[in-house]
């Protein structure tokens, strides 16, 4: 049985922008049918944390080569380019 | 609509149509507000304008005017707060996901955050207002506190 998949969410501190990033993540991809289990960090935490999830969805430069998929994108914040976002969440995750 | 902004809103940190020459002087213009009327320390205005160059906020948004949202960490503040400025002329902010690229941002929204989760109404609505061309349209246009808190309202 596969559990619901882990998205890492960074940001620059873990506050502000994560959180509203995480919501809007979960509410976006529950509309499509997916359930996801969110948790934030702040860039500087991800590569430690990189290994435990399935995708890292993020606001801010991480660093590269973390061995899991990462997403860069405003949209879940600003809305441009939200459909799109997904769209290729969601392809990441079903990989 | 908004209505965690608006009870977070610091009437005295609104400054309308103003100038700055850069984006630390605007954080300062607004940091200062914000400590004259007790809602941060004096570490606030530094530490805003560090996390700025180290983490920018700028965000590129449809419409027209482009938006920044500095903070800094929760140690800096007393109370939370917010603070608003539209800028008469557009000022360079760096891309929050891509640094090397800048934004010119209109709106900033300075954020003394106390904690994350206690905030986190605020924080959607700024996304909210952020998404909403008509509602950035409407606060660069306002030319007091009255027109902010309207232009707040629409959705």
């Amino acid at each position: 049985m596969v559990g619901p998949k882990r998205i890492l969410v960074a940001c620059g501190t873990a506050i502000a922008t994560s959180t509203v990033v995480a919501k809007a993540l979960e509410e976006a991809l529950k509309e499509h049918g997916i359930d996801i289990t969110t948790r934030q960090c702040k860039a500087s935490e991800v590569r430690s944390l990189a290994g435990d999830v399935d995708l890292i969805v993020t606001t801010t430069p991480v660093p590269d080569n973390l061995g899991v998929p990462v997403i860069h994108t405003l949209a879940f914040l600003t809305g441009i380019g939200k459909e799109d976002a997904i769209e290729q969440i969601i392809a990441e995750l079903k990989n | 609509m908004s209505k965690a902004i608006l009870r977070l809103l610091e009437p005295q940190g609104i400054l309308l149509n103003v100038e700055a020459k850069d984006s630390s002087e605007i954080i300062r213009q607004l940091g200062r507000k914000l400590y004259e009327s007790g809602y941060v320390k004096e570490s606030f205005i530094d530490a805003a304008i560090n996390r700025e160059n180290r983490l920018p906020t700028g965000l590129p948004l449809s419409g027209g005017f482009n938006a920044a949202i500095p903070h800094t960490d929760i140690e800096h503040v007393k109370k939370p707060a917010l603070a608003l400025a539209t800028l008469k002329t557009p000022i360079p902010f760096r891309n929050m996901a891509f640094p090397s690229e800048t934004v010119e941002v209109s709106l900033v929204f300075l954020l003394a955050l106390e904690q994350p989760k206690a905030q986190i109404e605020m924080l959607q609505e700024i996304a909210g207002v952020l998404q909403a061309p008509i509602v950035v349209s409407a606060l660069m246009k306002a030319t007091n506190y009255k027109e902010v808190t309207e232009a707040l309202k629409k959705d």
